[in-house]
């Protein structure tokens, strides 16, 4: 039973007055009825998307990797530049599914399901670009380390970027059954109170026949949070390899040890801006504004407004050290970083992801929907020049001025990044439509402590003095 | 296969449902399980179940995957196919340590999925009967095995003394089987005649 003692302080992480039933009935009902017309102007609008993708890359394997605008200055260009913003958007899911679990933040039950879906669509997205980058996309199978015909030759594990494959490999793997493993008890919720047979037969299949013993919640849960700690670390280790792909290098403007910690800073920014510009928009759409709260939306808004400052105070420190240091290429590096060609894309950084997010130390703002919408575009913005920053304007003007290039990407690269949106989006409007897109078990199980309606029935208990309160509990 | 007969019990609330587990558990009649739709925290101590074993489960994966991955990187470099990358020494733990980690969370996670899938007796394509189908949403049940010894009549009397909100006695396969949740189970014609 939940004896759990919830501050008055806190919210409810649940508004009106639910029964376990009312939960139920509210979660499942978008997946029972026929979608909206929004949902099929959205789906097929990504679906669009996602075909130009397909046909870029087409057009990218056909005539080759010179199609792209990269060149040998500027080897990595667009690609990287969206594959890290990807990746890192990514890290919100597994920060609120596994680490705000470790931390016993009951608000996470009413964002976990969508944020982790969000980091499979994303890493899946993020999969893509250094894949094509391969340019001889056919031998991508190279980088797998199986005994081969080509002279036993492995890969080389001392290299970050084969780190990389083992991250981003396991990083979705793991997200994928922590994610359906939570998915199995509110699939056999949809299934049990399915009308057609149709929905009964396969949601029966996606609940691997679960009826939800008490045994099999016992190992539910040990497994929920042991998937939780596994995620903790690796969620950490995946954006500190993918900094790794970049640190390791002896380029000025990469090679620092801040790498690591501000590039997981930064990839939770991101991601929770990400997650904030979906879930404003479905908790509208979907009605489901009692389990996403202007308090849920809140708490997101402050670790927004923290890893905003962590990384403001990257970028400083990245400066102060190109200085302290007193080596002439990390400085130069800097210089032409901030006032060369590409100032534009510095500034833009600064300012959306530096600057802007400040305005989150007012309450008035973090609980403002559509302010904080605006914001979280911003920040994507801001982290998207980020990555772009620290990829092409560190390698523009190398050592060389004899190279040095100004780069911009063609179409394929755009159509190639718009591709992505198509996939991420095609996939989220098809889960929003078919998954329950708020963990339907989690709610209820903080409902009666954590529910507006309980929390009121709490106060008559709270008023009381000590005195009373232990004289009533003493007969139980 | 083993069709047997179930006196089955509905709780609307975690509140009613610890009292009547343990009238039950004193009462000597054969528990059959107690399905709710969420996580109930203690009721497997009241249930007398033991803690799981899936995190030792857990942590045997792990080492598993820390003692592959140094295992196959170390035996590649330094006897397979040994590389001189830099001048820098064949067993170069420093550098194997990202995937050695990324190895032994993979094995760790998808060990203990599969684990848990095998113990619960979980996989698509697997079907368990359904004493309610609001036991996935809002209803605590707990389900009694009886046989030709017991008294429907008295199981039933029982378990709404223990305060069940609705009863019933229901024969139903207590196993799990190959099938499909759109498909009704030849069983399941004999309740018309409980």
């Amino acid at each position: 039973m939940h004896l759990k003692y919830e501050s008055f302080v806190r919210e409810p992480l649940v508004d009106g007055d639910k029964t376990y039933h009312q939960v139920t009935e509210d979660i499942v009902r978008p997946i029972e009825q026929k979608p909206g017309r929004m949902w099929y102007v959205g789906f097929f609008f990504s679906v669009a998307l996602l075909a130009f993708g397909v046909f870029s890359v087409f057009w990218e394997v056909y005539f080759g990797i010179g199609v792209w605008g990269i060149n040998r200055t500027v080897g990595w260009g667009w690609d990287i530049t969206n594959f890290v913003w990807w990746v890192g958007i990514g890290h919100a899911g597994t920060l609120i599914s596994a680490i705000l679990l470790l931390f016993r933040q009951g608000w996470r039950t009413g964002v976990n399901r969508a944020a982790e879906a969000m980091t499979i669509f994303a890493v899946m997205c993020a999969g893509q670009f250094p894949i094509f980058h391969m340019g001889r996309v056919w031998n991508a199978f190279y980088v797998l380390p199986y005994p081969n015909s080509r002279g036993a030759l492995w890969p080389n594990f001392n290299s970050a970027l084969m780190w990389d494959v083992f991250a981003i490999s396991t990083y979705f793997t793991v997200s994928l059954l922590f994610w359906y493993s939570g998915l199995i008890p509110d699939f056999a919720t949809v299934r049990d109170r399915a009308k057609t047979k149709l929905r009964k037969r396969l949601y029966g299949l996606a609940s691997f026949g679960w009826t939800g013993t008490a045994k099999n919640w016992q190992r539910h849960e040990a497994l929920s949070l042991v998937l939780a700690g596994l995620s903790t670390p690796l969620v950490l280790s995946v954006h500190t390899i993918v900094s790794f792909d970049f640190a390791t290098s002896v380029i000025p403007g990469w090679h620092t040890t801040i790498f690591p910690p501000y590039f997981v800073a930064g990839a939770i920014f991101s991601g929770f801006a990400m997650v904030q510009t979906l879930l404003i928009v479905c908790r509208k759409i979907m009605g489901l504004e009692d389990y996403i709260t202007v308090g849920h939306i809140e708490a997101m808004n402050k670790v927004i407004v923290l890893t905003g400052s962590i990384v403001g105070v990257a970028y400083l420190t990245e400066l102060f050290m190109a200085w302290y240091s007193g080596v002439v290429y990390e400085q130069a590096a800097f210089h032409w970083r901030i006032f060369g060609p590409y100032w534009w894309s510095y500034w833009a950084m600064m300012t959306c992801n530096v600057v802007s997010p400040q305005l989150f130390w007012f309450k008035k703002l973090r609980r403002n929907i559509p302010f904080t919408f605006f914001m979280s575009i911003i920040v994507n913005i801001g982290m998207w020049f980020e990555r772009f920053v620290i990829i092409v304007t560190s390698l523009y003007r190398d050592y060389l001025p004899g190279s040095w290039t100004y780069y911009s990407p063609t179409w394929p690269e755009i159509g190639f990044y718009l591709g992505t949106f198509g996939l991420f989006f095609t996939c989220f409007f098809l889960f929003a439509k078919y998954f329950p897109v708020i963990a339907i078990a989690e709610i209820k199980f903080v409902l009666k402590t954590s529910g507006e309606s309980y929390k009121k029935k709490m106060e008559v208990i709270h008023e009381k003095s000590t005195e009373e309160f232990v004289h009533e509990q003493a007969h139980h | 296969m083993a069709i047997k007969k179930f006196a089955v019990g509905c709780y609307d609330d975690v509140a009613g449902l610890f009292p009547a587990v343990e009238k039950v558990r004193n009462s000597g009649y054969k528990l059959h399980d107690v399905y709710t739709p969420f996580p109930v925290h203690g009721l497997d101590k009241a249930l007398g179940h033991k803690d799981t074993d899936l995190h030792v489960a857990g942590f045997i994966y792990g080492i598993t995957g820390t003692a592959t991955a140094l295992g196959f990187m170390g035996w590649i470099f330094t006897s397979d196919w040994p590389t001189n990358f830099g001048g820098k020494p064949h067993f170069a733990l420093p550098a194997f340590i990202p995937i050695t980690f990324e190895t032994t969370v993979l094995f760790a996670a998808v060990g203990m999925v599969l684990t848990f899938c095998y113990l619960n007796q979980i996989m698509p394509g697997v079907k368990k009967h359904v004493f309610h189908k609001r036991q996935t949403d809002d209803l605590f049940v707990v389900v009694l095995e009886l046989n030709e010894h017991v008294s429907e009549q008295e199981a039933i009397d029982f378990l709404k003394s223990t305060g069940a909100m609705e009863t019933k006695v229901e024969m139903a396969e207590s196993e799990w089987w190959y099938g499909r949740f759109d498909k009704e189970e030849e069983y399941e014609k004999l309740n018309a005649t409980v």
